[in-house]
């Protein structure tokens, strides 16, 4: 219908897997970050929370700079990577991938922390008193009811790594095939002379992919909001 | 099987104290709301932490501030009927039942399922989600909840008094055919005198956080 040209495909394909990708990575850190700001009480929680934030308002040229700082070959990050592991992100599309990680993380952590701290901790209690342990009671109940945040943070996390432009180019740079996401395409494409309609093509894309997956966090948040436990009487 | 208690804590500015000893069948915490009827039973079930003193039950120690023993709420064997019931809204009526019960050892001498449902008579919504019950109705299912853990205390915690007139006079009589049936102290918390003198053997008033049971 939109009569995408190989490199247009090659482009959606690689947003596409750098999204999930960037989701995969960075739920357990968001997870364990969104229970610590919505549970632990700590002096240092307002840096901290302060610090998840910072992608969301920070130039993205500035965290892709940072990110090429720490993950370069000389970097802190990065040397390890390479000496230990003998693997080098910078330059490579699982760079992009650590890119749309680090500036979707404030999206997934907010949506996390809402829904935990949403949870009834009276209803915990109650699963203590019938036997289930912290664990068990974290994974029966903590965790099915807070499972419609998490799950919507995890989708404005891979609408936004899906569309990563600033801290991605300036980290890995504009790969065709290895780095050239969706966005970068564009950019390119609009650097052409002709490359006007083809770039509308694949704003297009990125338009459906941004609305669906809005659309797909309200609704879960939504189900979130429902009042539980409801008095019948 | 009886529970032998004499802990206190401090509340606020208050303090709350309970020393008394109970048996099976219903035991009331008789006295006006605020007057830490609660507190005393979070601090039996594990909940809240008694700054001092010793809950035993059938001879095991729950709690011992002295020795700083303080086992966990789920090592204590004892159900917790909320008056604010606490179903879990994810789970449906059945396994909200089944959610102690499950986690027994298989050794145990367990209460069955079947019974309770009968005793209760919650078979006409097992498979129902609890916010489609009645107050009335989510309260029994919470009753049968906590008996299928097979505590050996259950505490009940004013678990008529968010329910209307109507409701109260239904749920009554299988708070009456509890007590008959199932051979457990139970300490049952309120501040409406007809209900304890209706279901309660024995009352032990709650006066400015001070419940002090007679030797007897």
């Amino acid at each position: 219908m939109l009569d995408l040209s190989p490199s247009d495909i090659d482009a959606i394909t690689l947003s596409l897997k750098v999204g999930a990708w960037s989701v995969v990575v960075s739920l357990p850190f968001a997870f364990g970050l969104a229970y610590l700001l919505a549970r632990v009480e700590f002096i240092f929680k307002p840096v901290v929370s302060a610090l998840v934030l910072m992608p969301l308002v920070l130039p993205p040229v500035v965290t892709g700079f940072l990110l090429l700082l720490a993950f370069g070959k000389n970097g802190p990050v990065g040397a390890v990577l390479d000496q230990v592991f003998g693997i080098s992100v910078a330059f490579k599309w699982t760079g992009a991938v650590i890119a749309a990680a680090v500036m979707g993380l404030p999206l997934m952590v907010m949506g996390m922390r809402i829904s935990i701290e949403s949870v009834d901790r009276r209803l915990e209690m109650a699963a203590r008193t019938l036997g289930a342990g912290p664990w068990r009671t974290f994974f029966t109940v903590t965790l099915p009811l807070s499972i419609p945040g998490v799950l919507a943070g995890a989708v404005l996390c891979f609408a936004r790594s899906f569309g990563e432009f600033g801290a991605t180019i300036t980290f890995v740079s504009n790969i065709p095939g290895e780095t050239r996401t969706l966005p970068i395409a564009i950019y390119a494409l609009l650097q052409t002379p002709s490359g006007d309609s083809a770039a509308l093509k694949l704003s297009l894309v990125a338009i459906a992919v941004s609305l669906i997956a809005i659309i797909l966090a309200e609704v879960l948040n939504r189900r979130l909001s429902r009042p539980a436990g409801h008095d019948g009487a | 099987m009886a529970l032998e208690i004499d802990i206190s804590t401090v509340r606020g500015d208050f303090i709350v104290e309970a020393k008394f000893k109970i048996e099976r069948g219903i035991t009331a915490l008789f006295g006006p709301s605020g007057s830490g009827k609660t507190t005393i039973l979070s601090m039996i079930a594990g909940v809240v932490k008694p700054t001092h003193g010793r809950i035993v039950l059938d001879g095991q120690v729950l709690f011992d501030g002295a020795a700083g023993m303080n086992l966990a709420p789920e090592q204590r064997r004892i159900g917790y009927v909320f008056q604010d019931r606490r179903l879990f809204p994810h789970l449906s009526v059945e396994k909200n039942l089944l959610y102690g019960y499950r986690l027994l050892d298989s050794n145990t001498d367990a209460q069955k399922p079947a019974d309770v449902i009968a005793l209760l008579e919650l078979s006409s919504f097992l498979r129902r989600k609890p916010e489609t019950l009645s107050g009335g109705e989510q309260q029994r299912v919470a009753i049968g909840r906590a008996l299928l853990m097979s505590p050996h205390l259950l505490l009940m915690d004013e678990p008529l008094a968010s329910l209307d007139a109507r409701r109260k006079a239904e749920i009554l009589p299988y708070l009456e055919r509890l007590r008959d049936n199932v051979r457990l102290p139970i300490l049952y918390v309120s501040h409406d005198e007809r209900e304890v003198a209706r279901l309660a053997k024995r009352t032990i008033p709650v006066i400015d956080g001070r419940a002090i049971g007679s030797s007897t």
